[in-house]
């Protein structure tokens, strides 16, 4: 049965941390249309905030976080300073990759944040070698690997899944299961469409799919994942949620299924954890107002601070090539 | 100790080892590297030495043996995969070239990646099309990567060393032919040579023959065939493809004015296009002749021996070529 509920200022951090995320998000979406935010690519986190945040909020600071390119969630979730992200974005020297990553390639070392990455599965063997060390040192880290349901296609997905167990690696493997690959359809890409299953092919740990839209049964499958990982070995999850923004500013496909949209809008995962606030306290409702303007500004100061900040220079496109 | 005439893969084996002695942070991975021996007797005796948590067999899975040794690296580990044969290391590309080049750049300078790749390179032995390349010029088309190439027991030694205590990634490409050759290898533990810095191997007046790896053979048997002749070939060994040091060279080609590439590998966008890229931008008025490449013919290695011999280069291509730009 499900544990004790968290207390009440953390389901406040963790309805924070969700409605930061929207909020950035969605002006993210409207920057990129007017153009502030370059480039081609934007993958926006809506949807998901219940996995990304109920995830994180399993890890201690010291364990590893790794994603894939729809990473600004990710981001926002383990701390890192929005004003530094949308920087990012902006291609701005105060970027958090100094303006030379982009939306998909964020990352933060002083946060175990090890970025965004924009290869399908390119990132899962990294998780693999991240954890490698931690096993290695004998450090009592573990990695959480955030995977797309698409990417349990491509070839990384069988061979670092499969060398973390043949290692025992401190890794949890955590797929988004949002439906969808781009525009193709988990069940036109998947012959077994319970991504699940493919931990049996590995002999690893599983627990059952989570809802993805309630943070709760997130944070606490996740934390019981990485509980098994430290003492164990690696374990796969998988999280089933959805895109609220397709895959990204070229999907032309997304808006067109109302059904499904709408059935999942219905269990918003900030809407079900808003819902649950009020219900368990049933005064928060100014708190929560609060915190949503509070939210905003925040956004509001990324949005200044990328704008006011300089560009990066000549000299800081030849840095960093080499050591 | 003294200095010891040693094959090739014997002073690889030694690098490895000091290294490992040295830094607790240095390890192996890769197919076959542990009980097996290693495929090509590098890591002979690693295993009993250093235990099955510094001497990894991996399963066969190029992808992951990049991408983990990349994620290893940045997170402050030192590993030293191998892949067998750089054949196969077509199917780590990716996480080589987009994740090991690439991290320390676009994040920014918040990861390094202290990793050397080794694969074993080359031509010949009736190996076939698909197990007979020499593409390290491809991993050398990016920067961010470090590529060896060396061509003796000697220098294998010191530009291993020198990889594995770089903060940066290197693929060490080791020809397979010159695995058995044995040079006067230092035993001296901290013998390294520097990265990026090419080597004279022979003085001469007439004309610059510049190679790397199994070309510097063909390139110093040339020299001495037409040494009886009384043209004197000048002989540098560029050791590594990138970083690519033309410094030796172009002292060398105001000397001569003529040069010769030596490569085992495909003429196509190669080091020898390169070279003479370099050169006829940098000194064109110094340029007597074409400058020449002297490559594996243009085609997929074929099995026949016969047909195999015609495609690789030799020596006597290499004196053909020469007399050609005199
Ligand atoms: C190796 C590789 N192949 C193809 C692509 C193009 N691509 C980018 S995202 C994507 C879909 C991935 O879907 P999924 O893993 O489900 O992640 P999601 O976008 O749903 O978060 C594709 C095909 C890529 N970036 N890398
Ligand atoms: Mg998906």
């Amino acid at each position: 049965m499900a544990a004790a509920l968290p207390e009440k200022a953390t389901l406040l951090e963790w309805y924070r941390q969700m409605v930061l995320i929207r909020r950035f998000e969605e002006r993210s979406k409207e920057l990129f249309h007017q153009k502030k935010i370059g480039g081609v690519y934007l993958h926006l986190y809506n949807g998901q905030e219940g996995t990304g945040v109920g995830a994180l909020a399993a890890l201690r600071p010291q364990d590893h976080v790794i994603t894939a390119y729809r990473d600004h969630g990710i981001a926002i979730a383990r701390g890192v300073d929005p004003n530094r992200i949308m920087a990012e974005m902006y291609g701005k020297s105060t970027g958090v990759s100094g303006g030379k990553g982009g939306s998909m390639h964020l990352a933060s070392r002083e946060h175990n944040f090890w970025g965004g990455y924009a290869i399908v599965g390119g990132h899962l063997p990294l998780a693999a070698g991240i954890a490698l060390k931690a096993k290695y040192n004998g450090d009592d880290e573990v990695v959480l690997c955030f995977i797309g349901d698409g990417a349990t296609n491509n070839g990384y997905f069988h061979e670092a899944l499969n060398l973390s167990a043949v290692w025992d690696l401190p890794v949890v493997w955590l797929i988004e299961n949002n439906l969808y690959g781009m525009g193709t359809a988990l069940e036109d890409a998947s012959g077994q469409t319970k991504l699940i299953k493919r931990a049996i092919a590995y002999d690893m740990k599983a627990f059952d799919p989570m809802d993805g839209q309630d943070v709760f049964e997130v944070h606490e499958t996740v934390k019981k994942a990485v509980d098994y990982a430290r003492k164990k070995g690696p374990v796969l999850l998988e999280s089933m949620t959805y895109r609220f923004e397709g895959h990204g500013m070229s999907d032309k496909m997304y808006a067109a299924r109302v059904d499904e949209m709408s059935r999942f809008k219905a269990r918003d995962p900030i809407t079900l954890l808003h819902d649950k606030l009020c219900e368990l306290y049933p005064d928060i409702g100014p708190t929560l107002d609060t915190i949503d303007k509070q939210c905003e500004a925040v956004v509001t100061e990324s949005e200044k601070y990328a704008e006011n900040s300089p560009a990066p220079t000549f000299e800081d496109l030849t840095r960093h090539i080499y050591v | 100790m003294a200095d010891k005439n040693t094959p090739m893969r014997e002073a690889l084996r030694m690098a490895l080892m000091e290294e490992m002695e040295r830094d607790e942070r240095v390890f192996v991975m890769g197919q076959e590297v542990g009980a097996w021996d290693g495929t090509h007797k590098v890591t002979r005796g690693f295993l009993e030495k250093f235990g099955a948590r510094r001497v990894r067999d991996t399963p066969i899975s190029e992808m992951a043996i990049g991408g983990a040794a990349v994620g290893a690296a940045m997170a402050g580990l030192r590993p030293v995969a191998e892949i067998m044969t750089i054949n196969f290391a077509f199917l780590a590309f990716d996480a080589l070239i987009n994740h090991a080049a690439k991290v320390h750049y676009m994040f920014n300078g918040q990861f390094k990646c202290p990793m050397v790749m080794r694969v074993a390179s080359g031509w010949g032995n009736q190996a076939t099309a698909t197990h007979s390349h020499t593409p390290e010029m491809i991993f050398a088309h990016f920067p961010g990567m470090y590529v060896a190439a060396p061509s003796n027991a000697r220098d294998a030694k010191g530009m291993l060393k020198a990889a594995i205590r770089d903060d940066n990634p290197v693929l060490f490409s080791e020809s397979i032919a010159l695995y058995p050759k044995p040079a006067v290898v230092p035993d001296d533990p901290d013998f390294l040579l520097p990265i990026g810095k090419s080597d004279l191997k022979r003085e001469g007046q007439h004309v610059t023959l510049v190679a790397w790896a199994r070309g510097v053979e063909w390139a110093l048997q040339a020299a001495d065939t037409l040494a009886k002749e009384g043209v004197q070939c000048e002989v540098i060994d560029l050791r590594w493809l990138r970083p690519l040091d033309t410094a030796l060279v172009f002292e060398s080609f105001k000397k001569t004015n003529r040069c010769v590439v030596i490569e085992e590998a495909l003429p196509h966008f190669g080091v020898g296009a390169e070279i003479a890229a370099q050169i006829q931008d940098n000194l064109f008025d110094y340029m007597d002749a074409p400058i020449k490449r002297v490559n594996a013919m243009d085609v997929p290695l074929p099995y026949a021996a016969e047909l195999e011999m015609l495609a690789l280069p030799n020596a006597q291509k290499v004196v053909d070529a020469v007399r050609e730009v005199l």
